[in-house]
């Protein structure tokens, strides 16, 4: 047996601490089954009460940005400022703007 | 098109960079593998220590005197071993699995917190170690909250959230002894007696002794040096044992005219021998945790082999 | 003793008995998050058995507190069955036991609900969610243990052999269950022994297990005459009060 999964998958676990509310990383748990990983997520991440509903993922589905597209994915967005209400100028007076 | 950094001076510069400017580094950075290698050890002794810390308190459960007191317990030992889930996380983002971990703690080549290798004797010891081993272990942890890597600092910020309430737990339980009869007294006494120096070594050796304090701190691994660290504890937790009347067994402590305290020398001898594996509870405690580990082999092998059955994975 | 203290205590050691053993478990589970899932059931438990032996103490006055009741009483005074004593000889024992004990919690609850007696009916309405979450857990248990390995299957197989002896008791109806029920404030254990069967077949079809060929049954406990395991499981307990009866802890 593959000794890296003797401790069953690697899940990372997500929180939603009220409804509406985005989900957070809270982080990870070890299971062999979703059951379990569900489970001992809300075993683990959630005996205070911390949240109204919960996801789990194994952890290799997840798909991140390597870190040699960083700089080049991500930059792009700087010289776009105009996306930010902060870049506008307006008058003084002006109400639910 | 992909930006090749084959340049190692500049991803150097830039990680320092980063740490300079308190800008976390997080798992799919850069990193000195010197750093990598620090993390790795450090996390992941953090989390044996928090699960072999399960096993001196665990002893006291099924003796707990009362429905809330077991309770409390429990629910503590729970965090204990939450906490060590959370540093374990941590841990493998570094790219080591959480089986290998086990399997360097049960070699020896992993260390845990000295603190636990000692054995809990009478309930008093349940309120010394909430008092005292998890006082320190705040100390040091509130400190580590602002640690220079991402997913360390933020299980430190989950854990202090959930560690206050483990030191009243014991303080609790100390002054209602010490307001109790006179065996009561005697046993919180004892306790002290016995939990005071292992809670002091648990900030580690001198910072002069301390060979690996420069490049942790460099680093912002740590934030604060072992002997800060030890006298703080000191100087918030001696007027805690005054007030409900226990006497620290230290008759070298002195207080100083700045309200901190000199205290008595550590016995670095032991705290030595019991790092190396010759303490009163050290092959107990790894042999505990062994057997709960090839007992359960059978367990997680036919977790695995029903998920695959079933495909719920 | 009232009837109606003595149904509560029935009640009460149950839960606290088999959370005790529960509790024992602690640090030696297979792995760390199984081992934080027990201790979460022992709790839930507890809180049942606490909120229970508080009631139980306040009706009847003899007592000071609920505490007194569990720290206090000699083991003939223990009104469990003796299925909750068993000890965690393994993980197998321990899950079969549990099951076992879940689906007869959950089925009684669910009746309990219906109790005349508002607090019996609040215990059942308040208990039945965190129940129904240990019958999760351990039914999933139960068919990743006997439907896995060949080893699981073996050791599960004889766990159901050893503690299906004990399986009668729950539903063994005393003069206390039959006074009880009469006046609407008890649960027909018939009701719940028939909904138990349904599960329990149910779930050893899913999970490759088979009912023992020997069906003999044991009981006693819900009279006081416990198991050998008995008078350690409260000699651990009960060590503190015991020893120093004046303190307050």
């Amino acid at each position: 047996m593959n000794s890296t999964e003797n401790q069953g998958q690697l899940w990372e676990v997500f929180i939603q601490s009220k409804p509406g509310l985005p989900f957070k990383h809270a982080g990870s748990v070890h299971a062999f089954d979703k059951d379990l990983a569900i489970e001992n997520a809300r075993d683990v991440y959630t005996r205070r009460n911390e949240g109204t509903s919960l996801w789990v993922v194994p952890s290799k589905e997840i798909v991140a940005v390597d870190i040699r597209e960083a700089s080049y994915f991500f930059e792009s967005a700087d010289d776009k400022i105009y996306r930010h209400p902060t870049f506008y100028e307006m008058p003084e007076g002006v109400k639910n703007m | 098109m992909i930006k090749e950094i084959t340049d190692t001076e500049s991803l150097l510069k830039e990680f320092e960079a980063k740490i300079d400017s308190e800008i976390k580094i997080e798992p799919r950075d850069w990193m000195p593998e010197e750093y990598r290698a620090h993390l790795i050890r450090q996390i992941s002794q953090h989390a044996h220590s928090e699960v072999i810390g399960m096993q001196p308190e665990g002893n006291w459960i099924s003796r707990a005197p009362s429905l809330r007191s077991k309770k409390i317990l429990l629910a503590k030992i729970q965090d204990e071993g939450g906490h060590g889930l959370y540093l374990y996380s941590a841990a493998e983002t570094l790219g080591v699995s959480r089986d290998e971990f086990i399997q360097w703690l049960h070699q020896g080549k992993a260390k845990y917190s000295s603190v636990f290798n000692y054995p809990t004797l009478n309930w008093a010891d349940i309120g010394a170690i909430g008092w005292l081993v998890d006082g320190a272990a705040i100390t040091n942890q509130v400190s580590l909250q602002r640690t220079s890597y991402g997913p360390y600092a933020r299980a430190m910020v989950r854990i202090c959230k959930e560690e206050s309430f483990h030191q009243r737990q014991g303080y609790e339980i100390m002054w209602r002894m010490m307001e109790g009869t006179k065996e009561q007294k005697a046993m919180a006494q004892d306790a002290l007696n016995r939990w005071w120096w292992p809670a002091l070594m648990m900030f580690g050796p001198h910072d002069n002794d301390s060979p690996r304090t420069s490049l942790a701190m460099k680093w912002k691994i740590k934030r604060e040096t072992n002997d800060n660290l030890r006298q703080k504890f000191i100087d918030k937790t001696i007027p805690q044992a005054e007030l409900i009347g226990l006497k620290i067994p230290d008759a070298a402590l002195t207080l100083n005219a700045d309200g901190t305290y000199s205290h008595g020398e550590i016995n670095w001898e032991e705290f030595n021998q019991v790092i190396k594996g010759n303490g009163p509870c050290n092959q107990q405690r790894l042999e505990h945790h062994i057997r709960a580990h090839e007992e359960g082999e059978w367990v997680r092998k036919t977790a695995e082999v029903a998920a695959i059955k079933h495909k719920k994975k | 003793m009232n009837s109606i203290k003595k149904y509560y205590l029935q009640i009460a050691d149950n839960a606290l008995i088999l959370s005790h053993r529960l509790s024992e478990y602690s640090s030696y589970g297979p792995y760390l998050e199984e081992d934080l899932a027990t201790t979460n059931v022992a709790l839930d438990l507890i809180g049942i058995a606490e909120s229970v032996y508080q009631e139980a103490a306040r009706i009847d006055g003899e007592e000071k507190t609920g505490d007194d009741l569990v720290y206090r009483r000699d083991e003939s005074s223990f009104f469990n069955c003796l299925m909750v004593e068993q000890p965690n000889t393994d993980f197998a024992c321990i899950m079969v036991r549990q099951f076992f004990t879940d689906a007869f919690h959950f089925y009684f609850f669910t009746e309990l609900v219906n109790s005349a007696d508002p607090f019996l009916a609040e215990l059942g309405v308040k208990s039945i969610k965190e129940i129904a979450y240990h019958l999760r857990r351990s039914s999933e248990w139960m068919i990743r243990l006997g439907d896995g390995t060949e080893e699981a299957n073996v050791r599960t197989q004889n766990a159901i052999n050893r503690l299906w002896r004990f399986t009668d008791e729950f539903f063994e109806e005393n003069e206390i269950d039959r006074e009880m029920s009469a006046n609407g404030k008890g649960v027909s254990l018939e009701v719940v022994q028939k909904n138990w069967l349904v599960k329990i077949n149910e779930i050893l079809y899913m999970s490759n297990l088979k009912l023992p060929e020997n069906k003999f049954q044991l009981s006693g406990g819900k009279k006081g005459q416990h198991t050998e395991h008995m008078g350690f499981i409260l000699t651990e307990m009960q060590y503190l009060p015991s020893k120093y009866p004046d303190a307050t802890w």
